[in-house]
Formats: structure tokens, C-alpha cells, sequence
């Protein structure tokens, strides 16, 4: 894949080399809220290099999406604000960075997928016009280049008949066409780093395969990090070489997507992979997560996973678990991980 | 597009007919006799009455002289005044007047209405907002009627500029655009106050969307952000309260005009009721509430343009 | 799990109202405790209470011993002076006097036509809203034809029509509330529309509760809201349609007193004695500006959403 021309290396600090793509490093945010402070990222780290994958699993609310926005830098502040934390990007950190370096990388270097196209696309514009723009206000291109290059877009996400649906408008789409164009934007100006938040919920099960397959080819051909965050845990297994597992606003598990499958190092990753409806497991009940995910404003002490938790003990009530190495590529913030690991529950 | 636009046209008729049936029942269904009405105060002469009555159908069926009455607005016919001239005459030149008012007016509104909303959107909950929204608050508060008085006597008559002549004229039309920017100010200004608070939630609400979030996700500048991404979705509701507002600039150019002495249509309908010319009052009446039904059909055509969810529909 | 979460909600707290219906009482109570704090409602409803005083006993405040009637043209356009607090206007009445009993004519006129349109409209939205088909087919044209009338030119149209020797509060009224009902009929259809499907109103239905016990005990305080909000706003635009309807002459009639006649009586010679029309002008704005911030206030607190 031709590498982006407008990078310009000799910006960047020496370690570059050395450095992830992407670091998030002990990240903060909190918001104000007229109840309380609620902190919805505690202290959460990971990393993205070029040509992988990094799932990002929770619960909404465990601040899976808020780390999303916090590296694209497009939480509203106030009422967020980020104490603590780096997030470094081919080792500079952008949250030093001015507003205008900052928009210089947003979009172009790192691009974000949404949720929902249909409110995430612009209601009173063509698509074409969504698409272009990034050439043109980027790029400083023609009106009708720029329409070009949206019409090869909408053809590499594989949008039938792209350059006669150029000029429709979001609502002529079906969802998961709404979805494509909604890639189609982001990579438009080839990205290093590529954020999809919850980029197949909304969408049918069927369409929800496509999409997922759409971005790993795109990923494949192009060498780009992802990040991909979901809640469901069987989107991601084709797709992520590696997962994280946040809850209530910590990453309490991380590893490579094939151990954690096989042999979950967490209570709450091994709940979640439980509670996926199998077919070998017909006719039996189906295992759900006792209680409720914790309320941000009012958490509870030590591990925030213990009044759920079938591990639990007597130190997982004070004490906050921090997170264990269990081997160079995983760790996990269970005081009991080997027990889970081991599958022995009393 | 289309379909939509001759739905809209469609869906007019039984408004037109149904507004005009409704003018036509007030002066001659209501009690008392639609002679003495027209009449006003003035003492009907039998023979007079005897040919009124017949020129006017008035001894016709209610929906037969309704149909009557239909012919004559649809071939421009407006009535006649107690003189003997057609109603239409009556409108030469002093639409261009009530126009002229208007127009500046909406200028008025547009700039300081949507400005006023917006900075206060953008400062939202801050001083600039509260203060915003406290001055919105004194502006519907005073209504044409004080403010046309108010502002003829501070500005028109109190300020003078270094020669002694005031800048602003306090009456008439004879100083070209000048005469209007008073009085269009005056209509104007209840019509601010509503216009700054409708663009300010109506922005405020936008830039809560997911699709502003995109815009700053794809790396577009703040002011493209907010001059293409939300500007152009506040706007819909903004058009669609310019149609609904040209009733009320119309009913405060009648005072507007009364006030600064404006030979408008408005101040037209002034005299007339004040003169107790009921044919003239019911034929402008007639002709105002024909040009608000149309400009609003423009209206919803502009807001079909704004919104391609409706074009499509 | 009960017994946990009812000591921690509200241990000191009052016993709670019955739960029946706790989805409209809340609404209503919460608006109430945030009226209350709401220091725009506090001040608007001061101001309107003492206007209300007024105009039910002008007689209390007027200056002692001047009949807004009695009039003397020898003391026509008298400036301010300890007689005559507010001046004296062209026929040498006490302007201070005229003011306080004009106050009657704008608080009837808005209190009366907002809420004669409230019910009138409020009635037929609901039914429209509630049995949909052709009833709601008939009544939306119905009000979709008055609602392409300007309030003003109708408004002065009837009047016109009417007649001077009949106008009156009462001719205003009806003139006023033919042109403003459907406003208020549009939104308590869309408020009884959105009720209609809600969860609550499906569930009664589906227990067997008759039509007339859904749409009044379940319906009816769920939409009531939104036209309490545009019946309170229209407060304002009423009395300042009555105001400027008596200043084109069409109106209130001499000798009944109102600030919209005061203003047209002054008018001849504003620029030279301006305080005969400048005080009622005073009284209308701050009487418009009372009802509007209750209006703003009631709109606060019954519909956080368009705050």
C-alpha cells in the first residue's frame, strides 16, 4: 500500500522507531456532572502498532468509547476533563499538542467510525459531498477531483452503483450501505490509526459479518492499526489479534484474542464468554453475568467487579487489584486470576 | 421534488377556499345586517340599500353569494370603497411601502436574531448567554405599539446628530431608505426576540448531533463546523418560523405605519377602520391573508430545498 | 433486595404520595419545587399577583380623592406634580388614576382569552388526538383554515365587523380566541398522540379500561403540560393584541379605560407631552413582562427539553 504522502517524519521525536503507533498510557477522564464527579476512566493503557488489531470490549459505561474519544480528541470539555494520561501517537503525546497540530491529525492520520451512521452522517448532505469534503478541505482539491475520488471510495467499500448514488443523501441508504459510507469517509485520506465504536451494533446480523470483513480487508491492504470496540465478544474473534477488557472505566483483562478465547484470565471476561449463545450448548440455560454493571458515581471499593464476582473474597472487598502480568502479551486485574485461569471455583 | 411541491399546492386549495369562506362568514354571517356592517356607523338610504343589496347578492343564498364573492377575488376584485373605486386602486403604491418595511424588518431579524442566537449557542450557560436570553426577555416584553413610540421620540426626536437635524425621520417616506430603518427596526423587534431564541436552541440542539461530532472526527475546522455542518440543519427551523412570522409583521405594520406615518397598506387599513370603510378593511384583509397563505407555500418549498429528508418523502 | 433500597432512598424523607398515577404527579410536583426556587417565577408571579390586586380593586390605589373620569381641561398635559403623580393627558385627566383602573381591561382580556382558548382548543385536541380517523381529519382542517388567518388582521377584521357600539372586552375576547384555539389544538393532538402510544396508556387498554377513563385519567394529565406552556406564553400575546386592537380604534371603547386607548388618546401630541403616553406604555410592557417570564418559568420547568 503507498504510504501517506503528507507524513512528515522529521517532526516526530527519534524513538519513533521503538515506539507503538498508538500508546494510550495510564489515561484519565472524568466528567462534571450535576451529581457528582464521575470518573469514567481510571488509569487505562494499551497499545496499537501498524497492521494490527486491538479489540476493545465492555459494557457501555466501562469507558470503552470515552477512551476512543479522548484519543481523537473530541470529548466536549468541560464537562469531561482528562487529569492524567498520555496518549502518545508515534511518540508524541497529542494531548500536549495545540487545537490546530491536533486537527491537523484528526481524520487524516487517525479516523473514527461511529455507532449509528444514519445520526453520524450529515442528514441535509450528499454523500458525496460527506465523502469529498475530506479531499477538499484536506487536500485542497477540486470540487469534481474531489468527487472522483468519493465515487473510487464508495467503489472500494463496494457500494453498487457508486457513481450514480454519489448524490443521494444518507437516508436513501440501507444501514449497512449507511455504514460503508461511513468507512468509505474515513479512509479516505489513508489513516494510520482507525477507531471503529461500535461500528456493526445497529446493524443486522448478516450485514454485521459483512462490515466486520469489509474492515479487515481494508486493514489487511493498507496496514493500518485498529481499534475496534464492541461489547459483543463474537464479532471480534476474526477480526482482532488482540483484546482488551475494560470495566467500569479499567482495562481488567488483556490479551492475545486466541488465549483469552481459550482460557480467560478474568471473572468478567470469563462471564462474558459464558454468556455467548452456543450451539453445542442447545437446550441449556443460558449463562448471564449476575447484577447490574456498577454506577459510575458511587463505585464500589476495591475491585469494582466484586459484587458480582463468583471469585470473590474477603480482599477483593478493599484492596484494588492491579494488573498482574500473567505472561509478557497478557495480564489481568484479578487477585485470583490463576484460580480463574485453572477454572477452580469453590 | 416534484411530487412534493404539487402535494404542497394541492393541499392549499381547501386552505384558500376554506380562509375565504371564513372571511366571507365574519362580515356576512355574523348577526346584524351585512349592509349596516359594510355601512358602518353611517345611516343606509333605502334606495342606496335596495341597490347594494343587489349588486352584492345579498338576497341570495349564503353559499351562492359565496361563490359570488369567490368569482370576484379570483378576477382580481376586491370590492369597492364608499366612492365608487375599486378596492385595487387602492393598493397602488403603498405596497411597495408595506414591502420596503417588511423587507427591512427581515433584515433587521436575520442579522440580529440569528447573530444574537448563535453567539449566545456558542456561550452557552455563560454571562454572554444569560444576557442574551435577559434581553430577549426585555424585547418580547415591549411590544410595537411601546417601542414604535418609545423609539420615534428617543431616537427620532431626542438624537440629533452635529448639524441638529435628527438622523433618523420620525415620519413619512420622502428620505429614501433611511425613513424605513426606525420603523423596520420597530416591527423587528418582538420578531428578534423569538429568532434569537429559536436559533439559539435551535443551534445549541445541532451541535449536540452526532453529526457535528463526524465533522470534528474528519478534522474540519471549527468554522467549517459550524458554518457548514450545523449551520445549514439549524436553519430548517429557523425558514419554517420566517413563514409563521410574516403574520405578525404583517399585523405590526398596520401599527408600524400608523405610528411613523408610513403610507403603507397597513396604515391604509388604519384609516379605513378608523373611517369605518368595511368594504376596503374585509378586501386588504383579503389580499394580506392571500399573500401570507403564498409566502407560506414558498416557505415549505425552501424548507423542502433545506431538507432532503422532506424533498424525498 | 427491597429491604436494602428502602431505608437508603429516603430515610428521613416525608412518606411518599400514593404511587397511583406517579408518572403525571411527579411531573407536576417536580415542576412545582422548581417553580418555586426559580427566582423568574417568583418575581413574574409577584408582579402578576399585584397587577391581578389592581384590577380587581383599583379603587384602593388610585390617587385619593381623582376620579379617572373627572377631568379637568384646564389642567390638560400638567406635568408631574404632587396631584397628579403620572401628569394629566390632553382632556386633563389624571394619567396615575387612568393607568391603575386600565389594568382591568388587559388582565380580563388575557386571563379570559387564554384560558377560553385553552379549553376550546385543549377539548378539541384532545379529541382529535384521542379518536384520530375523521374526527381528527375534520378538526385539523378546521384549524389548519383559522390558523392561515394573522391573529391581528382577523382580529381586526371582526372587530370592524362587529362594530364599535358593540365592542368590548367581550367582543375582543371572541375575536382574539376565534384565531388563537388552534395553536393550542396542534399541540395537545401531538401531546395526546405521543400519550396515546406511550406503554402505560397500551397496558390500561389491554386491562379492559374504558375509552372515557383512559383518555381522562391517563391521558389527559400526561398532555396537559404542553398546553399550560403555550396557553401561559399566549397570555402575553393577548394582552398586547388587546393593546395595540384598542389603539387601532377597533378595541376597547371611551369611556371604558385601557392602555392601548390611553396610548391612542396621547398620541396627537406625544413629541410634545410624552408622559400621557409613556406611563400606560410602562404599565403594558411591565405587565407583558410579568406574564412572560411566568410563561418562561412554567415552559422551565413543565418541559426541560426546550430549555
Amino acid at each position: 500500500m503507498v504510504k501517506n504522502p503528507s507524513i512528515d517524519t522529521s517532526l516526530l521525536p527519534a524513538d519513533a522507531a521503538t515506539e507503538p503507533l498508538l500508546a494510550v498510557d495510564n489515561l484519565h477522564v472524568e466528567f462534571t456532572t450535576r451529581q457528582g464527579l464521575v470518573r469514567a476512566v481510571n488509569g487505562v493503557s494499551y497499545t496499537v502498532n501498524a497492521g494490527e488489531s486491538l479489540a476493545v470490549l465492555g459494557e457501555s459505561g466501562s469507558g470503552k468509547s470515552v477512551t476512543a474519544q479522548a484519543i481523537m480528541g473530541i470529548l466536549d470539555m468541560p464537562p469531561a476533563r482528562i487529569p492524567k494520561g498520555e496518549v502518545r501517537f508515534r511518540g508524541t503525546d497529542l494531548l500536549k499538542l495545540s487545537d490546530q497540530a491536533r486537527s491537523q491529525i484528526r481524520g487524516q492520520r487517525i479516523a473514527m467510525i461511529f455507532q449509528d451512521a444514519l445520526s453520524a452522517l450529515n442528514p441535509v448532505f450528499t454523500v458525496g459531498w460527506q465523502i469529498s469534503e475530506m479531499f477538499r478541505v484536506h487536500r485542497g482539491m477540486g470540487k469534481r477531483d474531489a468527487m472522483k475520488k468519493a465515487v473510487e471510495l464508495m467503489d472500494r467499500v463496494r457500494i453498487p452503483a457508486a457513481k450514480q448514488r454519489v448524490n443521494d443523501y444518507p437516508h436513501q441508504f440501507s444501514g449497512g450501505m449507511r455504514q460503508r459510507i461511513m468507512i468509505a469517509m474515513s479512509i479516505a485520506l489513508d489513516p494510520e490509526v482507525l477507531i471503529a465504536d461500535e461500528p456493526t451494533t445497529a446493524l443486522d446480523v448478516t450485514v454485521q459479518a459483512q462490515i466486520m470483513e469489509l474492515l479487515a480487508e481494508l486493514q489487511r491492504e493498507s496496514n493500518m492499526g485498529l481499534i475496534l470496540i464492541t461489547h459483543d465478544l463474537g464479532v471480534v474473534a476474526d477480526v482482532a489479534d488482540k483484546i482488551a477488557v475494560m470495566y467500569a472505566g479499567r482495562i481488567v483483562e488483556n490479551a492475545p484474542v486466541h488465549d483469552l478465547y481459550k482460557n480467560p484470565g478474568h471473572p468478567y471476561s470469563k462471564g462474558l464468554l459464558d454468556s455467548i449463545p452456543r450451539v453445542d450448548q442447545k437446550g441449556q440455560d443460558l449463562y448471564a453475568i449476575k447484577g447490574l454493571p456498577p454506577n459510575l458515581l458511587d463505585m464500589p471499593p476495591g475491585c469494582a467487579f466484586h459484587p458480582r464476582c463468583p471469585y470473590r473474597r474477603d480482599n477483593c472487598v478493599t484492596d484494588v487489584p492491579p494488573l498482574y502480568e500473567i505472561s509478557g502479551t497478557r495480564g489481568s486485574a484479578c487477585h485470583y486470576y490463576r484460580e480463574v485461569l485453572d477454572g477452580t471455583v469453590e | 421534488m416534484g411530487r412534493y411541491v404539487l402535494r404542497r399546492l394541492l393541499q392549499a386549495i381547501p386552505v384558500l377556499l376554506g380562509t375565504t369562506f371564513l372571511i366571507f362568514a365574519i362580515v356576512y354571517a355574523l348577526p346584524g345586517d351585512p349592509l349596516q356592517a359594510l355601512a358602518g356607523e353611517k345611516r343606509v338610504d333605502p334606495v342606496f340599500a335596495a341597490a347594494m343589496r343587489e349588486q352584492f347578492h345579498l338576497n341570495e343564498p349564503l353559499l351562492v353569494r359565496y361563490g359570488y364573492y369567490l368569482r370576484d377575488i379570483l378576477s382580481g376584485d376586491f370590492g369597492t370603497t364608499f366612492r365608487g373605486l375599486p378596492v385595487s386602486t387602492i393598493f397602488e403604491g403603498k405596497f411597495q411601502v408595506t414591502f420596503k418595511l417588511s423587507m427591512t424588518a427581515l433584515v433587521f431579524e436575520a442579522v440580529i436574531g440569528v447573530g444574537l442566537g448563535f453567539w449566545a449557542a456558542l456561550r452557552r450557560g455563560k454571562w454572554e448567554d444569560k444576557a442574551v436570553l435577559a434581553f430577549t426577555l426585555l424585547l418580547v416584553s415591549i411590544p410595537t405599539l411601546v417601542s414604535g413610540f418609545v423609539l420615534q421620540l428617543l431616537l427620532g426626536v431626542k438624537l440629533k446628530l452635529g448639524t441638529g437635524i435628527a438622523f433618523f425621520p420620525v415620519a413619512g417616506v420622502q428620505d429614501g431608505l433611511r425613513s424605513y430603518l426606525l420603523p423596520g427596526f420597530v416591527l423587528a423587534t418582538v420578531s428578534i426576540a423569538y429568532l434569537t431564541r429559536l436559533t439559539r436552541t435551535s443551534l445549541m440542539e445541532t451541535l449536540r448531533a452526532d453529526y457535528v461530532r463526524t465533522a470534528v472526527a474528519k478534522g474540519m475546522p471549527k468554522s467549517r463546523v459550524l458554518g457548514r455542518h450545523a449551520l445549514r440543519n439549524s436553519l430548517i427551523p429557523m425558514v419554517t418560523y420566517l413563514g409563521a412570522d410574516l403574520g405578525t409583521l404583517m399585523g405590526g405594520a398596520v401599527i408600524t405605519e400608523t405610528i411613523f406615518n408610513l403610507p403603507g397598506i397597513g396604515q391604509q387599513l388604519f384609516q379605513s377602520v378608523y373611517l369605518q370603510e368595511n368594504p376596503v378593511v374585509v378586501g386588504i384583509v383579503t389580499v394580506l391573508v392571500l399573500i401570507y397563505i403564498v409566502a407560506n407555500l414558498v416557505v415549505d418549498m425552501l424548507y423542502a430545498v433545506l431538507d432532503p429528508r422532506i424533498r424525498y418523502e | 433486595m427491597s429491604n436494602d433500597t428502602l431505608p437508603a432512598t429516603a430515610p428521613a424523607a416525608p412518606p411518599a404520595k400514593t404511587p397511583k398515577k406517579e408518572k403525571a404527579a411527579s411531573l407536576w410536583s417536580d415542576a412545582w419545587y422548581d417553580l418555586r426556587r426559580n427566582p423568574v417565577f417568583v418575581i413574574g408571579a409577584a408582579m402578576v399577583g399585584i397587577l391581578v390586586v389592581i384590577s380587581a380593586f383599583p379603587g384602593v390605589f388610585d390617587s385619593v380623592g381623582v376620579d379617572p373620569s373627572t377631568c379637568n381641561l384646564a389642567n390638560a398635559r400638567k406635568g408631574i406634580t404632587s396631584e397628579h403623580w403620572f401628569g394629566s393627558d390632553n382632556l386633563g385627566c389624571d394619567v396615575y388614576s387612568r393607568v391603575i383602573h386600565g389594568a382591568r381591561v388587559s388582565i380580563l382580556v388575557g386571563f379570559i382569552s387564554a384560558a377560553v382558548t385553552g379549553i376550546v382548543g385543549g377539548v378539541l385536541g384532545l379529541l382529535a388526538g384521542f379518536y384520530g380517523r375523521w374526527v381528527d381529519i375534520i378538526l385539523s382542517r378546521v384549524a389548519e383554515i383559522f390558523f392561515a388567518i394573522p391573529s391581528i388582521l382577523g382580529a381586526l377584521l371582526i372587530l370592524a365587523v362587529i362594530g364599535r357600539d358593540n365592542a368590548g372586552i367581550g367582543s375582543v375576547v371572541l375575536a382574539l380566541g376565534l384565531l388563537a384555539w388552534p395553536m393550542v389544538l396542534r399541540i395537545m393532538r401531538a401531546a395526546v398522540i405521543t400519550a396515546k402510544h406511550q406503554d402505560y396508556v397500551v397496558a390500561a387498554r389491554a386491562l379492559g379500561a374504558g375509552p372515557w377513563r383512559i383518555m381522562l385519567r391517563h391521558i389527559l394529565p400526561n398532555a396537559l403540560a404542553p398546553v399550560i406552556v403555550v396557553s401561559t406564553i399566549n397570555l402575553g400575546a393577548f394582552i398586547a393584541a388587546e393593546a395595540a386592537l384598542s389603539f387601532l380604534g377597533v378595541g376597547i371603547q371611551s369611556p371604558q379605560i385601557s392602555w392601548g386607548l390611553m396610548i391612542a388618546d396621547a398620541r396627537n401630541r406625544f413629541l410634545e407631552a410624552p408622559l400621557p403616553l409613556l406611563f400606560p406604555a410602562l404599565f403594558l410592557s411591565l405587565t407583558i413582562l410579568s406574564v412572560v417570564m411566568l410563561g418562561d418559568a412554567v415552559r422551565d420547568a413543565l418541559d426541560p427539553k426546550l430549555r
